[in-house]
């Protein structure tokens, strides 16, 4: 028994180790050792199942208490210092309106409380490029009527949901940039239509966009006052599968 | 002394003898562990389970999001064993995958508009609810694209009645008078619009296939049984019950849902505790199984289930100057709808027929209908449709609840063991997350939890007090 187990090991550690098998979402390299190991192990036991379904709500957990409501804040201080807070804790940065002084955290995450002194300053700008802003954080912006300028640059957690919710901003929000959040497509680029005001949008490198040419030219339409910057984006013809006539002459030639 | 039938052939080898004495065996072997349903021989693996507490009868969207959340609700592991039954694998007549498969919160009636926002609410955390392990994330495909309802001067009245209704729930909604609609949207015509309605957030539509499989591959990895067959039939017990007044009434309650396994005669008896009928367009065939309706006229058992089939027709049209990106789902006062389809100029139109419905025995389309009655209204809304050209075409049923519009979700009074999930009139797939909710807190809680749902119930059906919703598409 021992040694029928013990040859069924040996015959899947060179199929642990080498198979290029097709993994469903990443057509190119396959994971590494140790995440096939636990695909391995995860199909066979149910504990390193459970164990591994943790991890998702963990992560999860983490993004909640970025974005949680700033209630007590908003209560005792108004709504612009909540929003103020709010973004401070997200470590992005802001700008009050008439004034021409950036609020923004240290890299260690320590800010001045300067801001809890200006109960009626609204926020003109806000730059929350590589936080982990979403769409129940957004709830502490939506008092700030003034918001001229939003930067979601590299955002994670930015999604469809996200933009369609910034019609609250359609009278005032002139440059938005939501490059790099690899969870935007056509679908939430659609929903922009309500954002009359807007005069840039810069949607360069957003991985989920099939056709970025095209998406581009029809945002333009969609919005007549509006620039629309897309970099990064691979522009230029690509390969089909199919053989072209001079590939297929030469294979009949040569049979 | 040996018996001999007639081919000469001991009795003890013919096969007849073997066979019986085969059931035998597994009999006993499974008397002998009475509580699992190992057998040492599987005869049919395509059979359903012998015992079951929960069979939803149909596994369009609305059975399986009942499936997730009841084994999402489930209070212990393998607390409820639940089996989905479902006629046609390839789901070719199926109301949910022929859907247009919009989600609009502009309803007049507040539990509609309230299921509306719990469904976005649900599909905007859809992968925190439906993701698996070590499998990709679910992507409806949503386009937030938002719903515009157009109202001449006859229904302007009730188009403000029910803004006023959408915004006191928490809808967001955007009332726009002509020369708004005209600015936001310059390819429309707004010759006869008096007022106009235009969702703002959660609406649009997304891919109703990709959402089906996400519940049953979320239901399946959580140990939903799944079954590909049809109930025929069920096996069930009368009790009869005088009222105060002395009239008799028939409780039955439903012991053995009967599959039978497609192209064949072999059918199991399932036994059950409960049956949920959530089959859409054909609930009404599965309602008559139980007898509901076959009463004496005047009686409770005399009230039918009002489900049929009807017919819709979704054409597939090219226009290579029609609107763009920021195309909403139109619907017009005359009852014809378009939306955008894909970036290449494609549209999804339809219209709700006026006099008379088109024939339910099978999926034809009618492009006369198109020609006749669509293309005339699209063209007069929007003018750049003059010149589009008919691409592709499906038909649809929707479950049409004859009496109301509205679906019908609770128990009925005399087989307290059916659960209705039905008739919502082609507003089901928006609906479905939440009332999969409902439902299961209803069968597992006993009573609604989180959205009040009791005048859903099938007592207005008795009572014949209709909740008419002012706003069908």
């Amino acid at each position: 028994m021992a040694k029928t187990s013990m040859r069924r090991t040996f015959r899947l550690v060179p199929l642990l180790a080498a198979t290029p098998r097709h993994w469903s979402s990443n057509p190119g390299a396959p994971p590494p050792l140790q995440t096939r190991l636990l695909l391995y192990l995860s199909h066979r036991f149910h504990d390193v199942e459970t164990l591994l379904s943790w991890i998702p709500w963990l992560k999860s957990r983490g993004v909640r208490q970025k974005n949680i409501f700033y209630g007590y804040t908003q209560e005792n201080f108004g709504d612009n210092v909540a929003a103020a807070f709010y973004i401070l804790s997200l470590r992005g940065g802001f700008r009050f309106a008439g004034q021409s002084e950036w609020f923004r955290s240290n890299k260690r995450g320590k800010f001045s409380w300067d801001f809890i002194n200006q109960r009626d300053a609204t926020i003109e700008e806000v730059d929350a490029s590589n936080t982990l802003i979403n769409y129940t954080g957004l709830e502490n912006l939506v008092k700030q009527k003034s918001l001229r300028t939003l930067s979601l640059c590299g955002c994670v957690e930015v999604d469809d949901w996200f933009l369609s919710r910034l019609h609250v901003f359609q009278d005032t929000l002139e440059e938005l940039d939501i490059s790099h959040c690899p969870q935007i497509t056509v679908g939430g680029l659609a929903s922009l239509r309500n954002l009359r005001a807007l005069r840039r949008l810069d949607i360069s490198s957003l991985p989920k966009l099939q056709d970025p040419g095209l998406v581009a030219i029809l945002l333009e339409e969609m919005l007549p006052q509006c620039q629309v910057t897309a970099f990064g984006f691979d522009h230029s013809l690509t390969y089909s599968h199919t053989p072209t006539d001079a590939q297929r002459t030469e294979s009949v030639q040569e049979q | 002394k040996h018996n001999y039938n007639a081919h000469n052939i001991p009795t003890f080898l013919s096969m007849k003898y073997l066979e019986n004495q085969f059931k035998a065996f597994r009999e006993k072997t499974a008397e002998a562990m009475p509580s699992s349903d190992w057998t040492p021989f599987e005869i049919n693996r395509s059979l359903p389970p012998e015992r079951a507490d929960i069979v939803i009868v149909g596994g369009g969207v609305m059975g399986w999001s009942i499936a997730y959340w009841l084994k999402q609700k489930e209070k212990i592991r393998e607390g409820v064993r639940v089996l989905v039954v479902e006629r046609d694998p390839t789901y070719s007549q199926a109301s949910t995958v022929l859907s247009a498969g919009g989600i609009r919160q502009q309803f007049s009636l507040p539990e509609n508009i309230v299921l509306s926002i719990a469904s976005a609410d649900f599909m905007r955390n859809i992968n925190k609810h439906l993701s698996v392990l070590n499998e990709d994330p679910v992507d409806l495909q949503f386009n937030h694209s938002g719903y515009l309802f157009l109202a001449s001067e006859n229904v302007a009245q009730i188009m403000e009645e029910n803004y006023k209704t959408q915004r006191y729930v928490g809808a967001k909604v955007a009332l726009l008078s002509p020369t708004q609609l005209k600015e936001k949207f310059p390819w429309i015509n707004t010759d006869g619009i008096v007022l106009a309605s235009y969702g703002l957030e959660n609406e649009g539509w997304f891919d109703p296939w990709t959402l089906l499989n996400a519940f049953r591959r979320k239901a399946i990895s959580m140990g939903v049984y799944q079954c590909f067959g049809e109930v025929t039939g069920f096996k069930y017990t009368t009790n009869s019950m005088n009222t105060a007044e002395g009239n008799k009434l028939d409780f039955q309650r439903i012991k053995y849902a009967n599959v039978q396994m497609p192209n064949s005669l072999e059918y199991q008896p399932v036994e059950c505790a409960i049956v949920v009928n959530a089959a859409g367009a054909f609930s009404g065939k599965v309602a008559e199984m139980m007898g509901i309706g076959l009463g004496l006229k005047d009686t409770i058992a005399g009230v039918p289930l009002p489900v049929e089939p009807r017919k819709r027709f979704v054409y597939v049209v090219h226009c290579p100057d029609g609107p763009g990106l920021e195309t909403p789902f139109l619907i017009d006062y005359s009852g014809v709808y378009f939306r955008r389809e894909g970036l290449g100029g494609n549209y999804i139109a339809g219209m709700s027929p006026e006099e008379e419905e088109p024939d339910t025995s099978n999926l034809e389309v009618d492009h006369q209908f198109f020609q006749e009655k669509v293309w005339p209204r699209l063209a007069h809304r929007v003018p750049a449709f003059e010149n589009l050209k008919v691409k592709s075409a499906w038909a649809g049923f929707y479950d049409y609840n004859t009496f109301d519009q509205n679906g019908i979700v609770g128990n009925h009074p005399l087989v307290n063991n059916m659960f209705f999930a039905t008739g919502f009139s082609g507003h089901g797939l928006q609906h479905s997350p939440a009332v999969g909710r409902a439902i299961a807190e209803l069968i597992l809680d006993g009573g609604f939890q989180t959205l009040d749902l009791s005048a859903f119930s099938f007592q207005r059906i008795i009572t014949q007090e209709p909740m008419l919703e002012k706003n069908i598409v």
